[in-house]
């Protein structure tokens, strides 16, 4: 896509014809086989492209999903039992659309941090790492909103207390809540319009990835060693095949597992409860949402005192409030992360202490995974409330510190040199 | 000097005028299309058609409850033990977490058990919106701490008045408009 050196070559008169009246061919060309990508690419750099055939997975599986599936509070529940027992192949479409949604968690948690280890959000690459904290998020309000059609009791109770977090806001959060729902309750209003929207949202992200794939090319792919291409000759290979094989080499492995759990442990990452009829009348015991949005609802959680003035009974942020706000403070503060760390150190491979707390980052995040699932009391209160404050320290104090202190070690002075090192170490 | 001016220069202010009648007319047609995109998401009339419900409460003992459904929502009436109004009764307002009544039948008002309760004469009775005033699960009767309600949700914990003790619930749980329309029906709503 970046303009000016394209080296397409249209193969017969058609396709010229073509070229030049819409460059769609030259345009997927200059983006999917010829455009330049580092040759130093390790395994990690994989998962964009598993991201992309997953998002595609999503939307077919739930196309005809959508063939089937009823968005009436009396008939969804009967009619995934449908799809899961009449249509036909319809309990292999639902598994792998409900575990697919899983593995692209997985897949997106496992980019974003290697974005961070990576330092890709650094400049000129801000706008591509904004673009992707959207499409994260866009992504989690499509599966809340799946998650509810099924009409199971874990679907009522999310969408309960997850339009119940609006209610927080002073005066105005209650008709937002009722507008949100249409009605007092979660009820048939909000089925329908959560259905109509987990059919649209899909296609938006189909939008911000296109964006996002093109702020990508425009910028390039940062690589291990954090250092610009500077010689696309000796530096580069072309996406096709190199980058191609390796991407699906990958997907292969992935696509593996991701069978393994959709025939042998098709409900291992599910909810039982879910399989019983949702209920207005009666929470369940221990309500958790879906594993990839443990460690928020922790934080959420995290917060059960107000927050006011010392010695004074005034009170600035009632603890719902604030764990609201916490909530979604963890998502925002990760679009302010190419300032928040200015270290001039693009990789983490070249910054020892920024790579030690990089790992405790990873760690905090899963404990709060953790302490998500577990119920909300004594001991786990908590430790939730440690890790929220590390997971926020993280960005807020420790990153833009070690930007200011940190020694970083040498860096190459270019790819080639760094790969001419590594083979004679070898 | 003026003549010359007036030569080149048309009258600004008939422009202008055009130009700002157009725009106001554009903006207002467009805000008159979005608002029933917006408003079309509002509760409809069949919803709000719900308004009000009758409950017989004449053979709920003290110690018992029930749970019934209003607009959707569900409503705990609770008929009090002497033991849990007396447990109710000796909470002052300083050791609550909410002190307001948060009774839709009165103005305002302290968070006392009477506030609470349906009334003089009626203290046993506690009528109560059973959504958790965190995020709206529906608390479980007779558990938590305090012997009252205990929302499994996030762990709040409410008194035998429904007032919030502990957990991050921010307020009492709602009393709804209702009144004894004789002694034994209660009108919600
Ligand atoms: C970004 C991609 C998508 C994600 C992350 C996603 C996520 C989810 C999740 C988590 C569920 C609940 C699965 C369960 O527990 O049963 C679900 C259900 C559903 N989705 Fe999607 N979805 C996506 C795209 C789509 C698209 C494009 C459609 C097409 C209309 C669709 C239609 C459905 C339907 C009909 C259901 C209800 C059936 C069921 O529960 O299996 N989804 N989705
Ligand atoms: S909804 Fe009751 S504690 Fe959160």
């Amino acid at each position: 896509m970046s303009g000016g050196h394209s080296k397409y070559v249209p193969v017969n008169g058609v396709m010229k014809w073509m070229d030049e009246r819409l460059p769609l061919p030259r345009l997927v060309y200059d983006s999917f086989v010829a455009y330049p990508v580092p040759r130093n690419l390790n395994n990690w750099y994989t998962f964009g492209a598993i991201l992309s055939i997953f998002m595609v997975l999503q939307l077919i599986t739930g196309i005809v999903l959508a063939m089937h599936y009823v968005s009436s509070t009396d008939m969804a529940f009967n009619s995934i039992e449908s799809i899961m027992r009449d249509v036909n192949f319809g309990w292999l479409l639902r598994r792998m659309h409900a575990n697919g949604a899983s593995f692209f968690f997985l897949a997106v948690y496992i980019h974003i941090f290697r974005g961070m280890y990576y330092g890709s959000y650094k400049a000129p690459r801000e706008v591509l790492w904004i673009l992707g904290v959207f499409i994260f998020i866009i992504m989690m309000a499509t599966s809340f909103m799946g998650y509810v059609l099924p009409w199971g009791q874990m679907s009522y109770w999310a969408a309960t207390v997850i339009t119940g977090l609006f209610s927080a806001i002073p005066i105005i959060g209650v008709p937002i809540q009722e507008w949100l729902l249409g009605g007092f309750a979660v009820g048939d209003p909000t089925l329908n319009r959560f259905f109509s929207l987990h059919y649209l949202l899909p296609f938006m992200l189909v939008g911000l990835v296109i964006l996002h794939v093109w702020a990508l090319h425009v910028v390039g792919q940062t690589n291990p060693t954090g250092v610009e291409v500077k010689d696309l000759k000796k530096e580069t290979v072309p996406f096709t095949p190199y980058a191609t094989m390796k991407d699906l080499f990958a997907l292969a492995l992935f696509f593996i597992l991701f069978a393994y759990f959709v025939f042998y442990l098709p409900d291992y990452l599910g909810h039982p409860d879910n399989y019983i009829r949702a209920n207005p009348l009666k929470t369940p015991a221990h309500i958790v949402p879906e594993w990839y949005f443990l460690p928020y609802y922790a934080i959420l959680r995290a917060f059960d005192f107000n927050i006011g003035i010392p010695f004074t009974d005034i009170v600035l942020l009632d603890s719902k409030l604030a764990g609201v706000i916490a909530m979604f403070g963890s998502l925002i503060v990760l679009l302010f992360l190419p300032w928040l760390d200015f270290a001039k150190t693009r990789s983490g491979n070249y910054r020892p202490l920024f790579r030690q707390f990089f790992w405790i980052f990873a760690l905090v995040c899963i404990g709060l995974g953790y302490l998500g699932s577990r119920p909300a009391e004594g001991g786990y209160v908590t430790a939730a409330q440690i890790l929220t404050t590390a997971y926020f320290a993280h960005f807020l104090i420790i990153l833009p510190l070690l930007s200011i202190l940190e020694k970083p070690k040498p860096v190459p002075p270019s790819i080639a040199d760094a790969i001419l090192a590594k083979n004679k170490a070898a | 000097m003026s003549a010359a001016k007036t030569d080149t220069l048309p009258d600004p202010s008939k422009r202008d005028f055009l130009y700002i009648t157009t725009g106001t007319a554009g903006a207002v047609g467009t805000a008159s299309f979005v608002w029933p995109l917006i408003d079309q998401m509002n509760p409809d009339a069949s919803t709000l058609a719900l308004a009000s419900i009758e409950v017989d409460v004449s053979s709920i003992e003290p110690g018992q409850a029930i749970t019934v459904q209003w607009r959707g929502k569900p409503v705990f009436i609770r008929n009090r033990t002497d033991k849990e109004l007396e447990e109710a009764r000796n909470v002052s307002i300083a050791e609550l977490k909410d002190p307001s009544s948060r009774n839709d039948n009165l103005d305002n008002g302290d968070a006392t058990d009477i506030n609470r309760s349906a009334g003089e004469g009626k203290e046993n009775w506690i009528v109560m919106i059973g959504s958790c005033t965190h995020l709206g699960c529906i608390p479980v009767g007779l558990a938590g701490e305090y012997n009252g309600w205990f929302c499994p949700c996030h762990g709040s914990h409410y008194d035998t008045a429904g007032r919030i003790r502990k957990g991050p619930a921010p307020e009492n749980l709602a009393i709804p408009k209702f009144q004894f329309i004789n002694e034994t029906n209660i009108k919600i709503g």
